[in-house]
């Protein structure tokens, strides 16, 4: 209990944005609330059963004070769902610059790798004043990735990738919740946010234990899974080249295109013929079972590395 | 001294619907409305009193950071239990199927309603229902949380997951008879005279309830079925292992579950409007205003579903819509709001159990609907969703308000139902502890919602422990204050005084009839002249006094 606190540390820029419209949400609503309970208070006191007061002419009905008392509360709530309009599609749009760090949530623990070949359990290590976007996915159940003292939260869904980013602004520890009910052990799928300064963090990723990166643990699973049989660096391979491929967009066999993004890489390697690239035969096994979801996202980094420079 | 004793009065009392048939099977076989409404009265209390018991577990155990009084699955249970139980078996059939059961025909001068044996099987099936939840309490329970979301409910969860969707599926039904019933009996069966215009507000809410329930239940019937056909036959709908989408389900749930709030709240807005005009004496202010009001409820409720999903991973684009119409849905119910507080003015207001109830519920709706707001701001909602701060919003939307009118309506209706009157002091006295116990039971979660307490958790941070303690504590007093009425409105019912017709001296069909009305409710079929609410005016400039 020695915490005690009524208001939650800001250690994000969204922290601050999100953190406004709710103190002019809380303004708002105190003033709405206080302005009811005077009204009925000073009425139900004037006007209680036992005093002698006019009561003449009482109104029924007024247009104009219907009008009033929707229209003004309808332009309030514009004005505040535009303002939040716009923060909601800054937290839901990261940065092009962002560090990039995978994250994949199982029942009950975050399993988190860095980009450079760091991985951690219930424990993410990020740098200050630079944003950072998490790519995530989950194992089983739905789950939730929140740090309240960053006012970010995003569900961590199977069968798909989500994205969640924020810039940290203070040194610090910092609560990690899952949000979203997953199971028994719901309460114990919790960590901590590790905000670091820069140059910390580069010791800390450069620290003992790093072994292969991402990149170099993907091209180790391309290998050992044979991918290279049929995804050939060049013309004529049974599968696609996958040189050059992340972020562009290909004809897909039957019609349609598909832009290769992590989601499309991902669904390729678990669910082969949902997809198929415009000139090849669906011929390719589904590796759901053999290739883990961790294993996946270092098989797309791995892909998106084939991509760099080009 | 010679005593004469006076002569034993053998009078029969007059025949109403409780004494005009006796027995088990009169009950359990009956047609009339108003004995319905009182084996719903019975059950719902029940499974008001189950609900309460586990939501009693769940603020014990959390009094301490530490998971220690029970185990982390049973905790699960015990939350996924009184979700169930409060809102499937209590807070949705609540005001509909018992006051609005009882009260419908009687103010719309009907012998019953529409389709009396429909109304009969809704109870059973709603009984059916119940015992399916009955029986996975007794099976080992359910911990997918109320809101049964995949793929953790249709693939991962050990619990009775098909019994309890079940047991909401056959509730569901139950809630489509009566809204049947009430839509039908509302349009067919008006005395003369009682055009739509004239009808109490009450009525139309519910009208406005049985149109939503219509609309959203068939759905949350789907969706429940197809949750037990991917956990039985394993055909893939909502689990991506399958091949499905686990977003679909809660697009499909929350189709029909954030109507449903309004299925839940709308009917307690009738019984306010009806509360407040009998205990300031005069008509309602903007009648119409309240009533298209209910409408325009009943239908933008139905375009907000996706407020629920704005951290799921839909479209950032789909949210904004959502948040928008969201806001818009805010005016209807603050124009209620704002009516039923201009109707204080220049009224003659007397403070008794009911009315204090109403203004009760006033107070903790518009606390209720305001924090919405927050939840409807997307960027806002990012932060606080899934947190003790939507916990509290929905309590007070949906206990603070549903429960408080729902309270003020059975001290109102009290007397017609039962023919007795209970004691005003101890009335007075729940209404003010359970306000005061419902306020600090749930506005310390709004402040340990914001700093980021997450719900559903057995075990949490040592920092939140002071708000949990005085949640907890609030939550004792709140307990109180829903038995004390139990003790009284029984004893009301053996060594009450009589009620007599119309105690209250309030407007309306219901009080013109008999206190306990009588098996066809009106001895003629009444003809309806006036306005509702038409309470004498005070002639210009007379000042009265209204004692």
């Amino acid at each position: 209990m020695e915490n005690f606190s009524f208001f939650p540390e800001q250690a994000s820029t969204m922290a601050t944005q999100i953190d406004a419209i709710y103190f002019v949400l809380v303004g708002l609503s105190v003033i709405f609330a206080v302005g009811i309970a005077v009204a009925v208070i000073v009425f139900g006191i004037r006007y209680r059963k036992s005093t002698s007061v006019d009561r003449s002419n009482p109104l029924h009905e007024s247009m104009k004070l219907e009008f009033a008392w929707s229209f003004i509360p309808f332009l309030m709530a514009m004005g505040i769902f535009t303002w939040s309009a716009f923060v909601y599609y800054n937290i839901n749009t990261p940065p092009t610059d962002a560090v990039e760090i995978y994250v994949v949530g199982k029942q009950w623990m975050w399993q988190i790798q860095h980009p450079l070949g760091k991985a951690e359990l219930n424990e993410l290590h990020v740098p200050i004043n630079q944003p950072v976007k998490l790519i995530m996915s989950s194992q089983d159940v739905i789950h939730s990735f929140f740090v309240p003292a960053f006012r970010v939260k995003q569900d961590v869904l199977p069968g798909r990738y989500t994205t969640l980013w924020f810039e940290a602004t203070k040194v610090g520890e910092y609560h990690l919740f899952c949000a979203e009910y997953c199971g028994t052990e719901h309460s114990k799928m919790t960590g901590k946010v590790i905000a670091m300064e820069p140059q910390d963090y580069q010791n800390w990723l450069s620290g003992g234990g790093g072994g292969e990166s991402m990149v170099e643990a993907g091209a180790r699973l391309f290998q050992d899974n044979g991918c290279a049989s049929c995804h050939i660096d060049g013309e004529g391979g049974r599968g696609p080249n996958l040189h050059g491929i992340f972020g562009t967009e290909v004809a897909l066999e039957g019609g349609g295109t598909a832009v290769v993004d992590e989601a499309y890489l991902r669904e390729s390697i678990y669910e082969p013929g949902a997809k198929v690239v415009a000139g090849y035969a669906p011929i390719m096994p589904s590796y759901q079972g053999s290739i883990s979801e961790g294993g996946v996202l270092q098989l797309v980094a791995y892909i998106k590395s084939l991509s760099e420079g080009q | 001294m010679t005593v004469s004793s006076p002569p034993v009065k053998l009078e029969k009392p007059p025949q109403n619907y409780l004494n005009w048939a006796f027995g088990i099977k009169s009950w359990l076989l009956t047609t009339d409305h108003k004995r319905i409404a009182i084996l719903y009265l019975i059950t719902v209390t029940l499974f008001f009193a189950l609900g309460g018991l586990a939501a009693s577990l769940v603020r014990f155990e959390l009094i301490t950071p530490q998971g220690d009084l029970m185990s982390a699955d049973n905790y699960n249970k015990s939350f996924t239990l009184h979700g169930m139980l409060m809102v499937f078996f209590f807070l949705i059939p609540g005001i509909p199927a018992v006051m609005g059961n009882f009260l419908i025909p009687l103010m719309i001068g009907a012998k019953d309603l529409a389709f009396p044996r429909l109304n009969l099987a809704s109870w059973y099936v709603f009984m059916v229902g119940g015992l399916f939840t009955m029986t996975v309490i007794v099976v080992g329970g359910v911990d997918t949380g109320w809101t049964f979301y995949t793929p953790y409910s249709s693939t991962y969860s050990n619990g009775a997951v098909i019994l309890a969707a079940l047991g909401i599926f056959a509730a569901g039904f139950a809630s489509i008879f009566t809204a049947i019933n009430f839509v039908v009996t509302i349009h067919k069966m008006r005395a003369p005279g009682l055009t739509w215009f004239r009808l109490p507000l009450f009525v139309w809410a519910h009208y406005a309830t049985s149109i939503i329930i219509l609309l959203g239940t068939p759905v949350l019937a789907i969706t429940i079925l197809m949750v037990g056909i991917e956990r039985m036959f394993k055909i893939g709908i909502f689990d991506p292992a399958l091949g499905g989408d686990p977003l679909l389900f809660q697009h499909l749930f929350w189709f029909y579950s954030h109507p449903a709030v309004y299925i839940m709240v709308l009917p307690s807005m009738g019984v306010i409007s009806e509360l407040i005009t009998a205990f300031t004496r005069r008509r309602i202010f903007g009648y119409k205003a309240i009533a298209l009001s209910s409408l325009a409820i009943a239908l933008l409720g139905f375009l907000v579903w996706g407020h629920h999903m704005f951290v799921s991973g839909q479209s950032v684009y789909a949210g904004l819509v959502f948040s928008a119409i969201t806001f818009m849905v805010a005016i209807p119910s603050a124009i209620k709001v704002f009516n039923w507080t201009a109707t204080l003015f220049k009224g003659t207001i007397s403070f008794t159990t009911p009315m204090l109830y109403a203004l009760g519920f006033i107070g903790l709706f518009t606390i209720g609907g305001l924090t919405g707001l927050f939840l409807g701001a997307a960027a806002v909602d990012v932060h606080v969703t899934d947190t003790y701060f939507v916990v509290a919003h929905f309590h007070y939307v949906m206990v603070g308000a549903t429960i408080m009118a729902y309270m003020g309506a059975i001290h109102f209706w009290w007397p017609k139902i039962t023919g007795k009157l209970y004691n005003e002091g101890w009335g007075i006295s729940s209404a003010i502890i359970i306000f005061v116990g419902f306020n600090l039971t749930f506005m310390p979660q709004f402040i340990m919602g914001y700093l980021g307490m997450p719900r559903r958790y057995y075990a949490y941070p040592d920092e939140f422990q002071i708000y949990h303690i005085a949640s907890s504590a609030g939550a004792a007093i709140l307990a109180f204050g829903y038995v004390l009425p139990l003790f009284y409105l029984l004893y009301s019912l053996f060594f009450g005084p009589k009620a007599g017709d119309n105690p209250w001296n309030a407007k309306g069909l219901e009080w013109t009839t008999a206190s306990p009305p009588p098996h066809e409710n009106f001895e003629e079929t009444p003809i309806v002249t006036e306005e509702a609410y038409a309470y004498p005016v005070p002639q210009k400039a007379e000042v009265t006094s209204g004692a």
